[in-house]
């Protein structure tokens, strides 16, 4: 069994030669532009890897769980539903009018807000059960996603239109300036969160140890949550909701990395889910000829491995 | 010096603690006894502030303990309550590790090591330092969340049920070992205890709540009367001076 640091270094190996396949496999036409393309797209899904790895690993911290997520939680049902009303009220006229950056600024700001206030609430007090927790997420997710669809088919054709091009933002179309602005947030958050690993290590063993070691539990998890939202709101932006590949991450990352302190777990899930985007995308874009269906793939594998743990466990 | 004053806590419709006071000069070994529910771990947690207190206040030095620097007070108070579940995955030595968190926020010196390590040795665990807690014993685990609490090393040190899971050798090891913290390193412990007569064979103090109020207060030699303890918890008890100590019977 290599030390966990060892086998850190090992994933990093295999990402990077994923990344560099990713960037080579089957180059054709023009080379410059075909790899500045990649790179785009490489960039992308980096970032996504960090915000929902990271976001995940520290949700679970803050839960106290295996099982639940931002995304189980509704965190990107309610960043899409953010998006939605922002157009719903405001109407496409005025909206896209505004820089994209602003734009993309103020939904994240509304989202951070909201999910604050919701989660907060969700999670402070004395620990609450998971099952009830799962079903508060859920229902809260249906919601949201319910509410988005019911102003979706109130809004004008051409809005519509408008908005959809927004929510189905695919990893091989990535827009650039989005991805800088998105890339700032993820990586300033994902400074933070690893600035915070040593506290989380504490948070992780439940609040009254971690109140009597002298950590301020409840003041942590309100900062923790608004990191989480922002990274969230960015890949949310990037790529549109992915429900299962953080869950994918952040638990085989638990299983592989041989520790659970969180400055390893931390990278760890990151880099399991670059090469979870990356390869698979690689294989279906290159081996299949499928591009568009890398999240199908990953929701249809993240969500039979969710439910075979809930079944089988219950708890991890 | 410890100071509860008037401290109450309600659950609901319940009050659990009313209206308590007292107050604990430094050194010396306290024990807090009592029926179930009488509200013994509540008034502790609210003492290391892990509960907001409803009324009253607890001030440690002078200084309202809710309001006080959490991590401050974490160098001068620590506490170990009942439950010690973690989700986390770790050995003994991980854990016990975590009790110098409020000094080296996480990051081990060659101090905090050799503290773990005698921590470790304290509490007889040396040999299991590095067996992960899901592989121990009860007692045993219990044993590493107190080497965490010692190795805080602070003046203050709130344990409640420590003796739970352990064995009667490890029981008199812990017991001899809050006693040694008292005398030779002027540690003020206060132990919620349900045996009464460790209670009486080892503490300075004992304090017995009954439903949420502070009911008596004394030396052992003035709580361990047969009509004081059958009132408190409601069975026949004698008591019998053996070897200059007050032991309770009440098996029968």
């Amino acid at each position: 069994m290599p030390a966990p640091k060892t086998r850190l270094l090992l994933l990093l190996g295999l990402t990077l030669v994923v990344c560099a396949l990713f960037m080579t496999v089957g180059l054709r036409g023009r080379l410059s532009y075909v790899l500045a393309y990649r790179a785009q797209v490489m960039a992308a899904m980096v970032l996504v890897a960090v915000a929902v790895g990271a976001s995940t690993v520290v949700f679970q911290t803050l839960t106290r769980n295996r099982i639940l997520t931002p995304s189980v939680m509704g965190f990107d049902a309610l960043f899409v539903l953010v998006q939605t009303a922002v157009i719903f009220f405001l109407g496409t006229g005025g909206w896209t009018g505004w820089p994209p950056l602003l734009r993309f600024g103020v939904e994240t700001a509304l989202m951070v807000g909201f999910a604050c206030l919701l989660y907060r609430w969700m999670l402070s007090g004395p620990r609450r059960d998971l099952y009830r927790l799962l079903l508060a997420g859920l229902v809260c997710g249906i919601l949201f996603r319910s509410l988005s669809e019911l102003m979706q088919r109130m809004l004008a054709p051409t809005e519509f239109s408008v908005l959809q091009g927004r929510l189905f933002a695919q990893l091989t179309l990535p827009a650039g300036d989005l991805t800088l602005a998105a890339g700032a947030l993820v990586l300033t958050a994902g400074a933070l969160l690893w600035r915070s690993r040593r506290e989380l290590d504490v948070m992780a063993l439940g609040r009254e140890t971690a109140v009597a070691l002298g950590v301020g539990h409840d003041r942590v998890v309100t900062r923790m949550l608004i990191l989480i939202a922002v990274m969230v709101s960015a890949s949310t932006a990037l790529i549109g909701p992915l429900t299962f590949l953080g869950f994918v991450a952040a638990t085989l990352a638990y299983q592989l990395a041989g520790t659970t302190r969180h400055a390893v777990v931390l990278p760890f899930a990151t880099l399991l889910a670059v090469v979870a985007l990356a390869g698979g995308q690689m294989v279906l874009e290159y081996g299949f000829g499928m591009a568009g269906t890398l999240s199908v793939v990953i929701e249809f594998a993240g969500g039979s491995l969710f439910l075979w743990l809930l079944v089988r466990k219950g708890r991890m | 010096m410890i100071e509860v004053r008037n401290v109450s806590k309600v659950y609901g419709a319940r009050r659990v603690v009313e209206d308590v006071s007292f107050t604990l000069p430094p050194g010396g070994v306290v024990s807090l006894i009592g029926p179930n529910g009488a509200g013994k771990s509540t008034l502790l947690s609210v003492m290391g502030r892990l509960l907001p207190a409803d009324g009253g206040q607890v001030l440690l030095d002078g200084r309202d303990v809710a309001a006080t620097d959490s991590a401050a007070l974490a160098r001068r108070l620590s506490i170990l309550r009942q439950e010690n579940h973690f989700v986390s995955r770790l050995t003994v030595r991980d854990l016990v590790a975590f009790g110098r968190y409020p000094y080296s926020g996480g990051r081990l010196t060659a101090e905090d090591r050799d503290r773990v390590a005698e921590a470790l040795a304290f509490l007889d665990l040396t040999a299991l330092a590095d067996r992960y807690l899901d592989q121990l014993s009860g007692g045993q685990r219990q044993r590493a969340a107190v080497a965490m609490v010692l190795c805080q090393n602070t003046d203050y040190i709130l344990l409640d049920e420590p003796l739970n899971n352990l064995d009667m050798r490890h029981a008199v090891a812990m017991m001899r070992l809050i006693r040694r913290a008292a005398d030779d390193l002027g540690r003020t412990v206060v132990v919620v205890i349900h045996d009464i007569n460790f209670a009486s064979a080892y503490s300075d103090r004992i304090l017995v709540m009954k439903d949420g109020r502070l009911q008596h207060d004394g030396p052992p030699a003035e709580i361990m009367r047969p009509d004081l303890l059958e009132a408190v918890f409601e069975i026949p008890v004698q008591v019998r001076q053996i070897e200059g100590q007050a032991v309770g019977i009440y098996y029968r």
